[in-house]
């Protein structure tokens, strides 16, 4: 079994916890806390107000009784779960919102959407789906400016040029620190267990100074980096390396990754939101031209299984399994999730058919009643391996 | 040397012995709820120099110090089938709570596999209830079935509680049993040849678990698949045997 150091991540995994208690300080304070819930959101403009920008709690264990009186029960676990949190009022971050952006990122959330806003008023973007038409990131460009708009008058600050770009210059930060962080894992053997990932990817933007957690994050790299000199290692030169790529996942969704771990394998590295997904799509901060257009063609860059067709996840799924010696590729759909569902297709001919690598594709959800059918699917992936 | 290879599933247990040359003996007891008390007796007090346990019991069987190893069942399956067969490519098997298929490679190991979902749809767990719903023993269903002489009736549902209650009323409303018995087939194997169709199918193709006793199912899935299905002379022993044969490499 893989020897898992999470002492070195305490720090890290309790940012979330400790920003809990530290926002509704902020807020008597004064400050205005914006959430939202997806990758797409342009956090930047919230930013630039001197807002506090949040994610949203959109993942905690079955059941979600009440998320179940007003949703179809076969919808994908993590609608269910952020709409469970939300009516509830168990998301301290939702509670704290003063406003609250999302998107028409799939068919699901946007209706959960509707019907959440008779909680809270929600800025819903119109997000385009074909990411490679110009009219695709004309119209993103629109719903940008519309978004700044609607903050501006929340906020009753205008938001500059200048503002725009200092807050894009600290998502730029964030986006480089925990590169470089993920990176450490091209080191083989690696020195990120698969259990570490989830702390990253389940903290990404939960600072609410974002300096001081690009700080953290770099201060954890340099450790870690002092450490791997002393020998510090995670598995060894045999353990097989897995990449996880496809739906979201956070902390408590360690079914897999424990599966995987616990059967000799290693996950090291992710392609999911809050992991490597969209930490290429970054800015040229000496671009000059105007940053509203600059956010637009970043954003429409990430490459979530919405965009159709998809060729930048594919593209970015063959230079990780090269960068990190990946020797075999699970794909993770939540049940419910019709894109990255079928999407899979995709990353099967990419691994199976040009890549010769061997691919798992699991179907599950956030409840642990599979976990021995599971079982048995990864314990045999990682035979083949 | 002497092996073993314990087989702990849903339904049965299997125990194949292997003395680096033959199989001295192959056992099938059902699993009922104690699989320990079960296995120890099938092994029958008998001492190996190495077991390896497979199917949904295997950890419980090193847990519990019955084995001293454990391999899934896709891999004992595709080297129990190798073994049997070398020119083995694709293997199937319906087993009581899942069936999957197996894309073996030369040496015998896997190069990649299919799983049904998590529920009963498309297994001998399936088929035994819908048994059960025709009042007919699990042996004779196939039969049964074939003497409907292809003409069948189409069930809307693969869920097995769905379809139960959809057979009890296709009985109550007059509907021939031998028909209703032959769309109970023809169900499981549109599902199972749309698993086989999503990994690729490749001759030699080997039908191995249990349901592999049944002819209907055999002959119904030989037409769909359009190629000649191997059935091993014991089909519901191909992982225990693939088991045994594991230990046996080990040891060497």
């Amino acid at each position: 079994m893989v020897e898992v150091q999470t002492e070195l991540f305490s720090a890290l995994a309790e940012t979330r916890n400790e920003n809990a208690g530290a926002i509704i300080t902020a807020k008597e304070e004064g400050k205005k806390v914006i959430g939202h819930y997806c990758a797409y959101s342009p956090v930047e403009l919230a930013l630039a107000t001197g807002a506090i920008a949040v994610p949203l709690c959109g993942n905690k264990k079955e059941p979600f009784l009440a998320a179940d009186n007003d949703l179809p029960h076969n919808l994908c676990p993590v609608i269910r779960s952020s709409y469970d949190f939300a009516v509830t009022d168990t998301c301290p971050f939702f509670h704290a919102s003063d406003m609250i952006i999302a998107e028409t990122t799939c068919d699901g959330k946007k209706i959960m959407y509707e019907i959440l806003q008779r909680i809270k008023p929600i800025h819903v973007m119109n997000l385009p789906q074909i990411p490679d038409l110009p009219m695709s990131i004309t119209l993103w460009e629109s719903e940008v400016r519309r978004l700044k708009t609607a903050i501006e008058k929340e906020m009753g600050i205008e938001i500059t040029d200048e503002a725009l770009r200092k807050a894009i210059h600290v998502t730029n930060e964030e986006a480089r620190a925990r590169k470089a962080l993920f990176d450490l894992n091209r080191n083989k053997p690696a020195l990120l267990s698969g259990k570490d990932l989830l702390v990253i990817v389940a903290q990404a933007g939960c600072s609410i100074d974002r300096m001081s957690g690009v700080a953290l994050i770099e201060r954890l790299t340099e450790e870690i980096k002092k450490r791997a000199r002393q020998g510090y290692r995670v598995g060894n030169e045999k353990t097989p390396r897995i990449l996880l790529t496809g739906t979201p996942l956070g902390e408590n969704d360690d079914k897999l990754v424990s599966l995987v771990e616990e059967y000799g394998g290693l996950v090291v590295a992710m392609e999911i939101c809050g992991g490597y997904k969209s930490l290429d799509v970054r800015i040229d901060e000496t671009d000059r031209r105007d940053p509203i257009r600059l956010l637009a063609e970043k954003q429409v860059g990430i490459p979530c299984s919405v965009m159709s067709p998809n060729k930048k996840r594919i593209q970015l799924l063959e230079r990780m399994i090269y960068d990190f010696d990946v020797d075999g590729v699970i794909d993770l759909t939540w049940h419910g999730c019709h894109t990255y569902n079928i999407e899979s297709y995709w990353v099967a001919d990419l691994v199976k058919n040009k890549l010769e690598k061997p691919f798992l594709h699991l179907a599950t959800d956030f409840s642990d009643a599979d976990r021995e059918t599971l079982r048995v699917r990864i314990e045999a992936f990682l035979e083949m391996v | 040397m002497l092996t073993a290879g314990l087989d702990i599933g849903s339904r049965t247990i299997g125990l194949v012995e292997w003395d680096g040359e033959r199989f001295l003996r192959e056992d099938i007891m059902f699993t009922g709820i104690d699989p320990v008390v079960n296995s120890q007796q099938l092994m029958n007090g008998h001492t190996y120099d190495r077991i390896v346990a497979t199917g949904y019991g295997r950890h419980l069987a090193t847990k519990r110090n019955l084995a001293d190893e454990v391999i899934t069942e896709i891999k004992a399956y595709a080297l129990g089938a190798h073994h049997l067969y070398p020119d083995v490519r694709t293997v199937l098997d319906i087993g009581g709570q899942d069936s999957k298929v197996i894309l073996v490679k030369q040496g015998g190991g896997v190069a990649g596999f299919e799983m049904n979902d998590r529920c009963a749809a498309g297994t001998g767990r399936f088929l035994e209830n819908m048994a059960l719903a025709l009042g007919l023993g699990i042996k004779e269903l196939g039969e049964h079935a074939m003497i409907s002489a292809g003409k069948t009736v189409r069930l809307s549902s693969m869920c097995t509680v769905f379809a139960e209650s959809e057979v009890v009323s296709l009985i109550g409303r007059g509907e021939d049993s031998h028909r209703v018995a032959l769309g109970i087939h023809q169900a499981i194997v549109d599902r199972v040849s749309a698993m086989v169709r999503r990994v690729g199918q490749q001759p030699r193709f080997v039908f191995a678990g249990g349901v592999a006793y049944n002819p209907c199912m055999r002959q119904l899935l030989a037409k769909e698949l359009g190629i000649p299905l191997t059935v091993p002379e014991n089909p519901q022993t191909v992982g225990a045997l693939g088991a045994a044969l594991y230990a046996g490499q080990r040891i060497n």
